[in-house]
């Protein structure tokens, strides 16, 4: 079979595709993160995530997330194989907007919090937790 | 399969107005996270508890969109502003339509 040009483009647009799904693969989370702030630019500042350095059973590790002036905290365990961990809203009743609660980690990974706070802009804070045991039954 | 849910809550049973009281909660859940395969390798199908309120006479304190990475037995701690005498009412939404629920009442004397 002889290779036409408009071949040659099909395969190359294929290529393309190809390549294109690993770069997805290695930003994981960004569809939830584009979802929560819609595109918005996220601050390094003003969100607390405090997660053990090490968790030696990833079924149950204990995490603290805190946003002065949230109304909005999204936690995200990237190398999960479903990354969305929970969305924490804050009444006007609660003290702080803070929460403790535990959360499964498949493997070692970032974790990411991401606040929306009352005036509409974002921050985010992210840990790394060594994981000894996942915790997916993976 | 919600036989064994069980929700567990600690509030003080008294406060001063507007003070803020500490809140722990537990619910015993599988949370199933349709990630597993049993032993013939097929896929166990999800069953999570979905969402966690905590109101205050009917005001929110918290309201948690939970997801697949929550850990079995999901447990919350938070805090709470007590304007007055009244009741914490607790609910877990349960992936197969029923809803847990606690209520803690306190007193601001």
């Amino acid at each position: 079979m002889k290779l036409t040009r408009r071949d040659a483009l099909a395969l190359g647009a294929g290529a393309v595709v190809v390549a294109g799904l690993p770069v997805r693969a290695a930003a994981p989370g960004a569809d939830f993160i584009e979802a929560f702030t819609g595109g918005a630019e996220i601050a390094d500042s003003g969100v607390t995530l405090i997660a053990p350095e090490i968790a030696e059973n990833g079924n149950s590790v204990p995490i603290e997330i805190s946003a002065d002036g949230a109304s909005e905290i999204m936690v995200l365990a990237l190398g999960n194989p479903s990354p969305q961990v929970g969305t924490f809203k804050f009444g006007p009743l609660a003290a702080s907007q803070s929460a403790s609660t535990r959360i499964r980690l498949a493997e070692t990974q970032d974790l990411l919090a991401i606040a929306r706070m009352a005036d509409g802009s974002y921050a985010q804070a992210t840990a790394h937790v060594k994981v000894t045991i996942g915790g997916c039954g993976g | 399969m919600s036989s064994n849910v069980r929700p567990r809550v600690r509030v003080p049973s008294s406060a001063e107005a507007g003070e803020t009281v500490l809140i722990r909660t537990l619910i015993s859940h599988p949370m199933e996270s349709g990630n597993r395969r049993d032993n013939d390798g097929n896929i166990i199908p999800r069953s999570i508890i979905n969402r966690f309120t905590c109101d205050f006479n009917g005001e929110s304190v918290i309201d948690v969109a939970m997801e697949t990475s929550m850990s079995t037995n999901p447990y919350f701690e938070f805090e709470a502003v007590v304007p007055e005498s009244g009741e914490f009412t607790f609910k877990w939404y349960d992936d197969d339509g029923s809803v847990h629920e606690d209520v803690k009442a306190i007193t601001v004397g």
